[in-house]
């Protein structure tokens, strides 16, 4: 059983926030450091503690640290060589695997974020943007007295107007899936992933093999952490609308693209597989229907979902498939960022789009698969092409949709997704984080 | 199939491959990454055989034939065309050859080879072999580190066909089934 009193909220439970800011810090001396994490420490939600909290609460502070950071905090080099390789090198090193090349190479993301001096995200959660606005100013204000921590960049993420479900900037549905951990209490919606073991994303519980894999040293440091892969994704806007706009005459053709490109129709979520040809709204709400569906029996060859579409990719719903999906499960926490761009409104070149981190308890084997095999390999299924939303595309984008007789191939001028950001942090326990304050 | 389409399965092909295995470092997940040659990708691993385990690793061979006839699809994730297992001692003593040829790099489908090799049972036939690790069950980098120690990279590789996928082969043959059948079905 999951020890909810030591395991930060952020990967077990979403909190009553509407906002979120992301603060990647630096610590200018080792002292400072401490100091800091011994100061958020005791305003770091558990996981038990936010699976209580009512509406009313209002803000919600996780810790995360690259490998450099807990360098800098004093983890000694015996220690720091038993972290895994994918975390010691950080993201922007495995670009080229991971399929971050082109356009979307780390030498064009923003934020400082492939920084060597990047130690540290702070993650804050808050109930509206008062709220924020004074957690921040807090932060900013303990921080002038403490001159050995400083902020790399910030990024405020804000769920975007106008519609009344959670989107991102292409106006698609959000939020329809997540892994199940069992032992929670949580029963998987009907035609969901069964629970996966509590050791697919938190370190010293057994995972899918039935074992508990070998940790990171001291245990005290690793015991109820996770690993996070951040990932910011801009998203041109403009770009995916002229998309829409070139492969479909009309507005319920281009309605059917977007919807072929994700596998869910885009303003409800309901899946393709159980409606092929047109949306249908109260299927998309209805939670115990919309993921109860499978390809290998309701649509093998993709005449409903393409295969290359993003819920197929990333998600194999069948028992009897070529992918094995039990252990490549990640948990996605995260939101948009920038301003909503109206419609009917040409692109206005500002920046949006999404900043996601994925959780899970093996960088390589969960996240740097995902990314670099189903969504970036070429090869995949021999379609040739990359995961609309999750690919790295560096230029003309395409689709295969099947179709009879014969495929369709839907093609656009430009990628509409470009990476603009990335690193890899480990999320400690509670009992580590003070293990890391108190570090000499 | 890019490469079926760039080079053409008609014309057969053959590659020299340099001494450590690949063209142009290219890193995986795990290391470099073996490229595909005209017999797709593969591996060679090659490692010794402890001593008197010869019958324990020949009646194995019994226990993988029955796991594939229970469950015939059970390695598919793997995309493989063939694999063959050899015993061999030229005057060193005893060792085991086992080699793969599949349709994508080793370092991709890793996890799942090695899940599956467990599940199945091909795992166990390597408990017999040197220096494979005791902590296989928990430590999955010291099972990866083991597999890319003992490869054994092809300095020649040749492809009657070449690059082209088990996949593709498969759907070839089912239209071919559906063509005599639809001839069949025009008498």
């Amino acid at each position: 059983m999951l020890e909810l009193e030591d395991v930060q909220h952020y990967l077990l439970t979403r909190p009553h926030a509407t906002i979120a800011q992301y603060n990647f810090i630096t610590f200018h001396t080792a002292e400072g450091g401490r100091q800091w994490v011994n100061a958020l420490a005791d305003i770091v939600g558990t996981a038990k503690t936010v699976m209580a909290a009512s509406e009313s609460d209002m803000r919600w502070v996780s810790l995360a640290f690259t490998f450099n950071g807990l360098r800098k905090l004093g983890v000694d080099e015996i220690s720091l060589a038993t972290f895994p390789e994918p975390f010691r090198q950080g993201m922007a090193a495995r670009a080229q695997m991971l399929g971050d090349t082109g356009i979307n190479n780390p030498d064009n993301w923003e934020d400082k974020i492939t920084s060597e001096e990047l130690h540290a995200v702070v993650i804050l959660f808050a109930r509206d943007g008062e709220e924020r606005e004074r957690c921040i100013k807090r932060h900013d204000e303990y921080l002038k007295d403490n001159p050995g921590v400083g902020v790399l960049s910030s990024l405020v993420l804000e769920a975007v107007p106008p519609l009344d479900y959670v989107h991102e900037h292409f106006g698609y549905r959000d939020r329809l899936t997540t892994p199940v951990i069992e032992g929670m209490g949580i029963e998987p919606t009907p035609g969901s992933h069964p629970p996966s073991k509590a050791g697919e994303f938190f370190l010293g519980y057994p995972d899918e093999t039935g074992f508990i894999p070998d940790q990171p040293k001291p245990g005290i440091l690793s015991k109820n952490g996770s690993f996070l892969a951040y990932r910011k994704m801009r998203e041109h806007v403009g770009a995916f609308r002229e998309f829409l706009k070139a492969n479909g005459k009309t507005i319920e053709e281009q309605e059917l693209v977007a919807a072929k490109l994700m596998g869910r129709w885009r303003k409800t979520g309901a899946p393709l597989v159980l409606c092929s040809d047109k949306d249908d709204r109260e299927l998309g709400f209805d939670d115990k229907r919309n993921n109860n569906f499978d390809y290998e029996k309701m649509d093998p060859h993709g005449y409903a979902c393409p295969v290359g579409s993003h819920i197929r990719r990333m998600n194999v719903r069948d028992k009897q498939v070529s992918r094995i999906m039990n252990r490549r499960l990640i948990i996605r926490r995260g939101g948009t960022y920038g301003p909503y761009l109206p419609e009917d409104v040409p692109d206005d070149g500002a920046n949006r789009g999404i900043a996601v981190f994925a959780g899970c308890a093996d960088l390589a084997r969960q996240f740097e698969f995902l990314i670099s095999v189903w969504a970036n390999d070429p090869g995949f299924e021999e379609l040739n092409e990359k995961d609309p939303f999750a690919g790295s595309i560096d230029g003309a984008f395409e689709l295969t949709i099947p179709k009879r007789p014969i495929k369709r191939k839907v093609k656009g001028l430009n990628a509409f997704t470009t990476v603009t950001g990335g690193a890899y942090f480990f999320l400690p326990g509670i009992k580590a984080l003070r293990y890391l304050a108190s570090l000499k | 199939m890019s490469n079926t389409l760039t080079n053409g399965w008609t014309k057969p092909a053959a590659v020299a491959i340099p001494k450590e295995g690949y063209f142009k470092k290219e890193e995986g997940r795990y290391g470099p990454i073996f490229p595909q040659t005209p017999a797709n990708y593969g591996f060679t691993i090659i490692a010794k055989v402890k001593p008197g385990r010869e019958d324990a690793i020949r009646e194995y061979g019994k226990t993988i034939e029955e796991a594939v006839k229970g469950s015939p699809n059970v390695l598919a994730p793997l995309k493989l065309h063939y694999l063959r297992w050899v015993l061999f001692d030229v005057g060193s003593g005893l060792h085991f050859m086992y080699q793969g040829i599949f349709d994508t790099d080793f370092d991709k489908y890793l996890e799942d080879a090695i899940a599956l090799f467990n599940s199945t049972g091909v795992t166990t036939v390597f408990t017999n072999l040197e220096g494979w690790p005791d902590d296989w069950k928990t430590n999955i980098g010291a099972v990866t580190k083991y597999f890319r120690e003992h490869q054994r990279p092809s300095f020649l590789e040749y492809g009657e066909y070449p690059y082209v996928s088990s996949e593709e082969i498969k759907k070839a043959l089912t239209l071919k089934t559906a063509f005599s059948e639809m001839l069949d079905q025009m008498q």
